[in-house]
């Protein structure tokens, strides 16, 4: 069986200064596939062309160049959204209509019988923690509110794929856990989720791949391990002592209280254990410091803005 | 057309919730209540001013929601970005398109008809009766119906490309041109060289035509309505909007949504 989601050389190009007549590049040459019932995080920051990527898939925007499929359809094929869930980047919906309203409208739209219909909003509105704010106007919800709304609609027909913008987006605590439990149910289900964060530790504690886009250019993708070459950077001893000691590698410790917090090279470990309990410090805690996907992200992103100021001197 | 249907229905569940609806709907029915001490004081002619006075509060009415919801039909939906969840699930652009027109047209046919009850009332407490004869303004506001759904669809179309106070300048703009297009058709076109001559008479016939609904006199004097020109601006009207709608599906199935 193919890919989830297939795209070929997928650029987005908008007009842009007076009169429309420059072009802004969104989205570069994007060539990746989602495959069938994974957990995929396609993250960047603000602007890197997630959204966009996102709404040429939905058919909401149209590439300048490049192609998409979504579950072996075109995605100009309209046949295509009857498997897909969307939510949209801080969603936003009929204000007039109480949310139990806007899911059974879009329940008739995907064509769910009456019976299965009220049964699918009611389960919908409490999974995603709104039973008791069903008949209440959307103009009353607040952000969050919306989100849980826009989530709920999202998995409403039971879609094979679902792909969410940005879902844990305006979300308290309590609410991106959730969005988290849904994600992950999801993928117990079978189904394939593609969503867009810039919230990196979702992304390594969700997915089983990401994609990272910088300035509209994919720059990875793989297993979050894979793609930022996880290295141990060393170690972190968590221990307590109380009084004074000359031990010399306390100079180098964090205290807090009568804890210390001490980070040393791997192959130091245990001559500086031994030197601890000779201090008479107690061991609280060993733990591998890694670098992290943030780190990863933030090299990128400084990568991809000397290089745009590189240019823009040699243009000058 | 399941689907038009569903975005029909709630375009017109919006505008029932909607309070700006209900004070233009007020507005008209005071509008008929001020015919009514009008006509009191129009010796002799209280029929006439009732009917021409009550017809022109529905007729203005329904160009103001029919223009201002009309335009809001596409570009309300665009800039809210409530139309995004939507248009992922399985609706064609042109549906959408069509559920949006289908759904102001019942709500105007609704808005229209209660108006019309209203005028009728104004009528029936001026005159103490009503006659056959008045039914011709039910075929009066039929007219103002028709008219109103082919504003509706230059509303529609022009929001679909431009900014929504363009949209309002452009449709109220082909309206007044519209309600004097038979004079643009008879102008003399001798003076003219041949070829702007040709290009004025057929750009007068490209224009849509307002003035054919106008039928207010006949209204309020009680004169029969050719069955002819019924046939003749329901099928004027099916074809124009037909066509406008097409061109507005085409232009709205190209159109990125930002």
């Amino acid at each position: 069986m193919g890919y989830a989601i297939e795209t070929e050389n997928l650029s987005k190009e908008f007009p842009s200064g007076f009169l429309n007549l420059k072009k802004k590049t969104s989205l570069e040459g994007l060539s990746m596939q989602v495959e069938n019932g994974e957990v995929f995080g396609f993250i960047g920051p603000n602007g890197a062309g997630k959204s966009t990527t996102i709404k040429l898939l939905m058919g909401l925007i149209f590439p300048t160049a490049g192609t998409a499929r979504i579950l072996g359809k075109p995605v100009s094929d309209t046949a295509m959204h009857r498997d897909v869930g969307y939510l949209p980047e801080q969603p936003y919906f009929y204000d007039y209509l109480t949310a139990a309203e806007v899911l059974d409208y879009f329940a008739r739209i995907h064509d769910l019988k009456v019976g299965d219909r009220q049964e699918r909003v009611q389960k919908m509105l409490k999974k995603v923690g709104l039973e008791t704010a069903g008949k209440i106007q959307l103009r009353k919800y607040s952000k969050g509110m919306l989100q849980r709304v826009g989530v709920a609609q999202a998995i409403l027909h039971d879609p094979k794929l679902v792909i969410l913008d940005e879902p844990m987006s305006g979300l308290d605590p309590l609410g991106r856990r959730e969005v988290r439990d849904i994600i992950l149910e999801l993928k117990r289900e079978g189904k394939t989720v593609m969503f867009s964060t810039h919230i990196l530790s979702d992304a390594e504690m969700l997915c089983d791949r990401i994609g990272v886009i910088v300035g509209g250019k994919l720059r990875g993708v793989g297993a979050p391990g894979q793609i930022v070459d996880i290295k141990a950077r060393g170690m972190e001893i968590l221990f307590e002592m109380k009084g004074s000691s000359s031990a010399p590698l306390l100079k180098n410790a964090m205290q807090t209280g009568d804890r210390y917090r001490l980070h040393v090279e791997e192959n130091e470990l245990y001559p500086a254990i031994e030197q601890l309990r000779g201090a008479g410090a107690r061991i609280l805690s060993l733990s591998q410091v890694k670098e992290t996907l943030e780190d990863f992200f933030l090299h990128l992103v400084a990568t991809d803005r000397a290089q745009a100021a590189a240019v823009e001197v040699s243009e000058k | 057309m399941k689907r038009i249907w569903i975005v029909a229905l709630n375009t017109f569940r919006e505008a029932v919730r909607d309070r700006v609806l209900y004070s233009m709907v007020f507005f008209a029915f005071l509008m008929m209540a001020a015919a009514v001490v009008v006509g009191q004081i129009s010796i002799g002619i209280e029929d006439v001013v009732i009917v021409s006075l009550g017809l022109s509060a529905i007729s203005v009415i329904g160009l103001l929601i029919a223009v201002f919801i009309g335009v809001g039909l596409v570009s309300k939906e665009m800039d809210k970005r409530t139309l995004y969840a939507l248009l992922a699930k399985p609706v064609k652009r042109w549906e959408f398109l069509l559920g949006k027109f289908g759904g102001l047209l019942v709500t105007l046919a609704m808005n229209t008809l209660a108006m019309a009850a209203g005028l009728f009332l104004a009528m029936l407490y001026v005159k103490h009766s009503l006659h056959a004869a008045d039914l011709v303004v039910l075929v009066a506001v039929y007219f103002i119906w028709l008219k109103l759904a082919l504003v509706v669809a230059l509303a529609l179309l022009f929001s679909c490309y431009t900014t929504p106070l363009l949209s309002i300048l452009f449709t109220a703009g082909l309206y007044v041109v519209g309600l004097y297009v038979l004079e643009l058709r008879d102008m003399p076109l001798d003076a003219m060289k041949p070829g702007t001559a040709a290009f004025v008479k057929a750009f007068s016939y490209l224009l849509p035509n307002f003035q054919n609904y106008d039928v207010m006199a006949l209204a309020a004097h009680g004169r029969v309505v050719p069955g002819s020109l019924i046939l003749s601006n329901t099928l004027y009207t099916i074809v124009y909007c037909t066509i406008v709608l097409s061109v507005a599906a085409v232009v709205f199935s190209r159109r990125n949504l930002k």
